[in-house]
């Protein structure tokens, strides 16, 4: 569904290798936007965004965290890395495939959490995976993320989400629907202990992640051009059997109809979180 | 068993009798009529048990013959006021909203409700909600704590739906919107499955202290044509999805995700046998009201913290 319409935006792999086997052989990255040939490291100095037109390059996890927090800053919750799902409806192929994807991407699932620092300022930090399933949350990515909302409550920081996700994981079908209530709940109770919650929307951020969580933030940003939505484009074209107006479900579109605050930049994202984080203190 | 079934088997064994009796009688082989009679009436005995594969539960699910959510209202409650409208620009027909009353019990009723035929489906976009449809739930969710009153929320919908306006105006911030107050909710809330329960558009509403769910409902992350597509890019291998994917309420109890199953006529019922069911849900939805009011508020709204909190099991690997 949404996957398929949006895989073939990813063409760069921003995770560190893990092995030499996944190191990228070329040098060079063309822009899935203009075409432009870039120089991989010019690239990254650019936060990953290409210098022609503008175009945000999806990150991984850990890119982002080191764009948005203060070096050495970041520590991961320890104690969330070795969950792992009971597949709940028995599918010894999606063991296989996350197996598989631990060792390609080096990231044990699709969120990674911690608290870190943003000039200075401590925060509860989760950051999705667009490499792993498409960031699509199952029991795990749903428990983590609700642990770290728990934390921020605890320890009264600031929590931030990066989302970036295909929405419920089909393998674990309706224990993963059912993340979307946990997660929303604990938002809720974040809420009401009055926790700062800065929701950012990156590309792309779909279905049950749209519909939990990410439209939940005190303040919602997002990335330029990102795409968002709760349906996928191609679902949508099936049912009313037309084609969907240009610029359709992107930031841009989300911002004009009123669901988000602010389009951030991504050179502008930790000036901009930290500004917000001094505002609501 | 259902008087329909009923009706069928007996008539089906009659038939295989006077089958037999040509046999012998008449000496005209109709051995292949007998073994094909015997193969249908042995799977109507199979479905008056209740042994229903998941795919046809799907089917009961979607049978528009099925009681819709006023169906049980008006069976259920002594009586029914609808109230309209999302005090920003509409009031989408998906979801049913009011006041009702069992005894001296007062209660909101927040219900996706599909069609009974073809006019009423279009004027209710097939029980699609928009997202003013969660917007009207959450104006009557809010409007039940000030008053003190439980809320019964009826579920039955293919889907939240996937359209550009119902994007425009928020489809996804309406869902999750709509869990977000349920799961705070200083009142007693009861959700009941009564048909399809698919994707984010049912469990928009399911965020309850009590999840009630009918023998033959089904409830899941996706329909099965879409899981079976998305997975194995084949929309045809439905049926094997809809067993894959643990949709029926046996399955979801086992998950916890529901608390209770409440029992069906044989095959399902239909909407000439819905007052049997109603009379249980009626009596189950006085029951747990009382125990739900009898709770302090704080407590309430902790345990039902705590039930989602701990949906979706998961193992701590050594490291």
């Amino acid at each position: 569904m949404v996957i398929d319409k949006l895989k073939k935006h990813s063409s760069e792999s921003n995770e560190e290798p893990k092995s030499k086997a996944d190191i990228p052989v070329g040098k060079w990255v063309k822009c899935d936007k203009c075409g432009e040939i870039i120089y991989k490291e010019k690239l990254h100095e650019n936060y990953s965004v290409c210098p022609l037109c503008n175009h945000h390059f999806r990150l991984s996890a850990r890119r982002r965290v080191w764009q948005i927090t203060d070096e050495d800053s970041f520590k991961p919750f320890e104690e969330l890395t070795n969950l792992k799902t009971v597949n709940p409806l028995d599918m010894p192929e999606y063991m296989d495939k996350l197996k598989s994807l631990q060792e390609k991407t080096g990231m044990t699932e699709a969120v990674y959490c911690g608290t870190g620092k943003i000039n200075g300022e401590e925060a509860v930090i989760c950051v999705m995976n667009a490499n792993f399933l498409m960031g699509s949350m199952g029991t795990v990515v749903g428990e983590r993320i609700t642990y770290s909302i728990e934390k921020a409550i605890e320890l009264k920081l600031p929590l931030i989400i990066f989302s970036v996700s295909g929405g419920a994981r089909m393998q674990e079908g309706i224990m993963s629907l059912m993340q979307m209530a946990k997660t929303s709940s604990a938002i809720a109770k974040a809420n009401e202990a009055g926790i700062l919650f800065i929701s950012v929307l990156t590309d792309p951020t779909y279905g049950g992640v749209t519909a939990s969580f990410a439209s939940l933030g005190d303040i919602i940003l997002a990335e330029p051009g990102a795409m968002i939505g709760f349906a996928g484009p191609r679902v949508i074209e099936q049912t009313i059997k037309q084609q969907l107006p240009s610029g359709f479900q992107t930031a841009e579109f989300l911002l004009e109809h009123g669901f988000i605050d602010k389009i951030v930049e991504r050179k502008d994202m930790k000036e901009v979180l930290y500004k917000l984080i001094k505002f609501n203190k | 068993m259902s008087i329909e079934i009923q009706k069928q088997i007996e008539e089906l064994k009659e038939e295989i009798k006077e089958l037999e009796n040509i046999n012998t009688d008449k000496m005209i082989d109709v051995a292949d009529e007998i073994e094909e009679a015997k193969k249908r009436l042995k799977n109507l005995e199979r479905i008056s048990e209740g042994n229903l594969t998941a795919w046809e539960k799907v089917e009961i699910a979607r049978n528009p013959n099925r009681p819709t959510a006023l169906d049980y209202v008006d069976n259920i409650f002594d009586e029914f006021m609808e109230l309209h409208g999302d005090r920003t620009c509409t009031d989408d027909k998906a979801i049913v909203c009011g006041l009702a009353r069992i005894g001296e019990q007062n209660y909101t009723i927040i219900a996706e409700q599909k069609g009974r035929n073809t006019k009423e489906n279009i004027e209710r976009n097939f029980g699609m909600p928009n997202p003013e449809s969660y917007k009207k739930g959450i104006r009557f969710m809010k409007q039940a704590e000030k008053f003190n009153r439980p809320i019964i929320t009826f579920i039955d919908t293919k889907g939240a739906y996937p359209g550009i306006q119902a994007e425009e105006r928020g489809q996804g911030e309406a869902i999750a919107r709509s869990m977000f107050e349920l799961s705070n909710l200083k009142t007693p809330v009861i959700a009941i499955v009564i048909g399809e329960g698919s994707s984010g558009g049912a469990l928009a509403l399911g965020v309850a202290d009590q999840i009630l769910m009918l023998e033959n409902s089904i409830y899941s992350i996706l329909s099965p044509e879409g899981y079976a597509s998305i997975l194995w890019k084949d929309g045809s291998r439905k049926e094997e999805a809809a067993e894959k994917m643990k949709l029926t309420a046996e399955d979801l109890l086992g998950f916890k995700v529901i608390d209770e199953i409440i029992k069906e006529p044989a095959g399902g019922v239909e909407r000439n046998s819905v007052q049997e069911v109603a009379s249980i849900l009626k009596t189950r939805i006085m029951e747990i009201t009382k125990d739900l009011k009898s709770k302090n508020v704080d407590t309430l709204v902790s345990e039902r913290y705590e039930k989602f909190r701990n949906m979706g099991e998961y193992i701590r690997e050594e490291k």
